[in-house]
């Protein structure tokens, strides 16, 4: 086994190089294809047309009578193509809406494929050994002539994509606006489509029809997490589709009696999660850490608040706080403003002796401006919204954080640089 | 009342619009002035959208036929910039502000041809005339409605036409950018362009518009803004009284029947 994976890795075994080369080639162009099947909302009708492919597999397989690559993916296109159309049919002719259309050729097409491959299994012919690796892929039959067929068609379909790339983002954004600068919308639609139906016709053999669909769309969808730009989104997704095509022809040389689709697309699903989770911004991790960071930034604000509050109560007699006095004059949990505390005293804003805490200056005057935006913005619901001295304080808990020195400058400015809030509590000056 | 416009920027001629065996546009014949900012009123579901598309060419004819400066359509389409209605845009879609407006080159570029220095002065001008230059880098799902709507007008400045069609550029628009926008296109018309607005709100309309369109599926009027904008007028666009044509389009459409005799 071991021998194997170093095998698999250092290329050596030349049907290795050629499964190889034959996944990539497939995961790359199913994922090109696939971001405008994912821009234009067409990832159902995608699902369709590469269930309805079976049937022109078996029709052409039954004609020709061997299994010629170039015949295959002729029937497949065939096939996959007259599905659309008569999906765009029966949606135009009002006979069904779309979602209905689309669903409508799935089951009628695919169960047309199963019954016809039946038919072939059963009639025995030798040359039939293999079809049924159309239903869920199997890298590892991928053929030199295959790959042939595979690398003439991915230089096409890029070709295509990368010359009529202005047409296609423009339709996928804005039909009609490409159609009123005079785009010649109907043949763009009908060569994506034709794209579309041919790269699915391709990728069958790796991944199989059930699941290529999963290949067109799920690397988009990834994409997508990573950036806001369609020129972009097609290279990111053309390397997740890469990987998740290596993954499989992996798999389809280490385990070779499983099917290969099911693990592609786990593959990609599998970054789908990591693009979901992780990417920068949109992603969920940053997203929970952009949450814990604001609410750390309200945690350690509200102590020193309530340091600010406690030192004006006294007088300024006060200095000192224990933890009790902090935590009797404001509902903290205990363990939350401990680790508040220990925040502050790393930030250097409070100081800590036999379990003493102070306010440092650089603490101090932190603490002033906390507690100076906090009035002001009470002042400026109370005169704006008009809200009752006694509402504004929630309101104000809030926003207080998030308050930047430019909109300080605006509120004060705003209210003619006051220094008493609604409860009539000094508004401490802008500190330095 | 329908009066013919002078100078005619567009002319429509016995238009008819059917969907789903159901007529939404029923024999508009009107001309609408070059040069000026013309109007279209009426209803939630007078046709309005259907009026401006069926001169584009958008949508299938029934009968007639629309010319814009007295030429077909296709003849003129690069003198002719559309916004469409703001709902009908997936705001989703991964684009910046720089990029919808970039798209407004696209039809002097075609499909292959690189974008150049003064398709980059034309944009950054566009942007700036809207106000949404600072703006440019932002992905179209972060904008107000506002900015979305100015972001799509700075789409129609970029394309440098001489007609153009906007499909309520006011809708879900403050005031203070109602007002710019306005600004915007009467500068717009001293520059010799043509303007035609859909438009809701009847307190601006009749300041705002040289001439106006009102329309219930059937065209009800068409001229100058102080001659149409009459009571008797708009309470026949606005009231029930073209119920009868909408209930007469359901029964078409229920039986089965064939809005005309001979087809086309
Ligand atoms: N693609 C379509 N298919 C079928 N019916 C449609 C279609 N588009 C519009 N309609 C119908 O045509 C009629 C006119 O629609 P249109 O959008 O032109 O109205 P409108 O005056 O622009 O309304 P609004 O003020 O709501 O924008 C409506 O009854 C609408 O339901
Ligand atoms: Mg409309």
């Amino acid at each position: 086994m071991a021998s194997d994976y170093t095998a698999f890795f250092l290329l050596q075994d030349p049907n290795v190089r050629l499964v190889l080369a034959g996944t990539i080639l497939i995961g790359i162009i199913a994922a090109i294809t696939g971001c405008f099947t994912f821009l234009r909302k067409r990832a159902l009708a995608g699902d369709a047309i590469s269930h309805s492919v079976l049937p022109g597999v078996c029709l052409a397989f039954l004609f020709y009578g061997e299994k010629n690559p170039l015949v295959l993916m002729s029937g497949a296109i065939a096939s996959g193509l007259l599905s659309l159309v008569l999906m765009e049919a029966v949606t135009r002719a009002r006979l069904a809406r779309p979602d209905t259309a689309i669903a409508l050729m799935l089951s009628v097409f695919f169960g047309a494929g199963i019954v016809l491959l039946t038919a072939i299994q059963h009639q025995g012919n030798a040359a039939q050994a293999g079809l049924d690796k159309f239903l869920l892929g199997k890298a590892a039959s991928i053929t030199r002539e295959d790959l042939q067929l595979i690398g003439l068609s991915a230089c096409i379909i890029v070709g295509l994509i990368a010359v009529f790339f202005r047409g296609f983002y423009l339709i996928s954004f804005d039909e009609d606006f490409a159609f009123s600068i005079g785009f010649r919308v109907k043949f763009l639609q009908f060569l994506l489509s034709v794209i579309t139906v041919w790269t699915i016709a391709i990728g069958i053999q790796s991944t199989g029809v059930v699941l290529m669909a999963a290949l067109l769309v799920t690397p988009a969808l990834s994409a997508r997490m990573w950036t806001d730009s369609v020129v972009r989104m097609v290279f990111i997704a053309g390397f997740f589709g890469a990987l998740s095509g290596y993954v499989g022809a992996f798999i389809s040389y280490t385990a070779p009696a499983l099917p290969t689709g099911p693990w592609i697309v786990v593959s990609a699903t599998l970054l789908a999660g990591i693009s979901l989770a992780f990417a920068p911004g949109k992603g969920l991790v940053s997203r929970w850490a952009v949450h814990q960071k604001n609410r750390r930034k309200s945690t350690d604000e509200n102590i020193l608040k309530l340091f600010y509050q406690l030192i004006e109560k006294s007088g300024g007699a006060q200095h000192g706080l224990l933890e009790e006095d902090l935590i009797n004059q404001r509902s903290f949990n205990l363990q939350t403003l401990r680790t508040g505390l220990k925040r502050l005293i790393r930030k250097g804003l409070v100081v800590q002796l036999a379990g003493v805490y102070s306010l440092s200056e650089a603490g101090m005057s932190a603490a002033t401006r906390v507690v100076r935006l906090h009035r002001l913005w009470e002042l400026y619901l109370q005169r704006y919204l008009h809200l009752e001295p006694d509402h504004v304080h929630d309101d104000a808990e809030a926003i207080e954080h998030v308050i930047t020195p430019e909109i300080e400058q605006m509120l004060a400015e705003e209210l003619g640089y006051p220094d008493k809030d609604p409860h009539q509590t000094n508004i401490p000056p802008e500190t330095l | 009342m329908i009066i013919q416009a002078k100078n005619q920027a567009i002319e429509a001629h016995n238009l008819t619009v059917i969907y789903n065996k159901k007529p939404v546009l029923w024999n508009i014949d009107f001309t609408l002035p070059l040069g000026e900012i013309t109007g279209i009123m009426g209803p939630n579901g007078a046709g309005k959208s259907t009026l401006i598309k069926a001169i584009l060419g958008l949508v299938a004819l029934d009968s007639g036929y629309a010319r814009v400066f007295d030429k077909k359509l296709d003849e003129v389409r690069d003198k002719v910039a559309y916004i469409p209605q703001r709902q009908s845009i997936d705001w989703d879609f991964p684009a910046t502000v720089r990029d919808v407006v970039t798209m407004g080159r696209f039809q002097s570029k075609g499909l292959f041809k690189r974008m150049g220095n003064e398709d980059r002065r034309i944009i950054d001008e566009a942007l700036s005339q809207v106000g949404m230059s600072s703006y440019a880098g932002r992905q179209i799902s972060q904008l107000s409605g506002g900015q979305q709507q100015r972001v799509f007008l700075a789409r129609a400045l970029a394309q440098q036409a001489e007609l153009y069609l906007l499909d309520e550029p006011f809708a879900g628009v403050d005031a203070s950018t109602e007002q710019s926008i306005m600004d915007l296109l009467v500068r717009m018309k001293r520059a010799g362009k043509t303007v035609v607005v859909v438009h809701h709100d009847l307190q601006t309309a009749r300041h705002y518009f040289d001439w106006l369109v009102l329309l219930n599926t059937s065209l009800v009027a068409s001229g100058p803004s102080e001659q149409v904008f009459t009571d008797e007028l708009l309470r026949s666009t606005y009231s029930g009284k073209l119920t009868v044509l909408s209930r007469v389009g359901d029964q078409l459409r229920d039986r089965n029947f064939p809005v005309r005799e001979n087809g086309k």
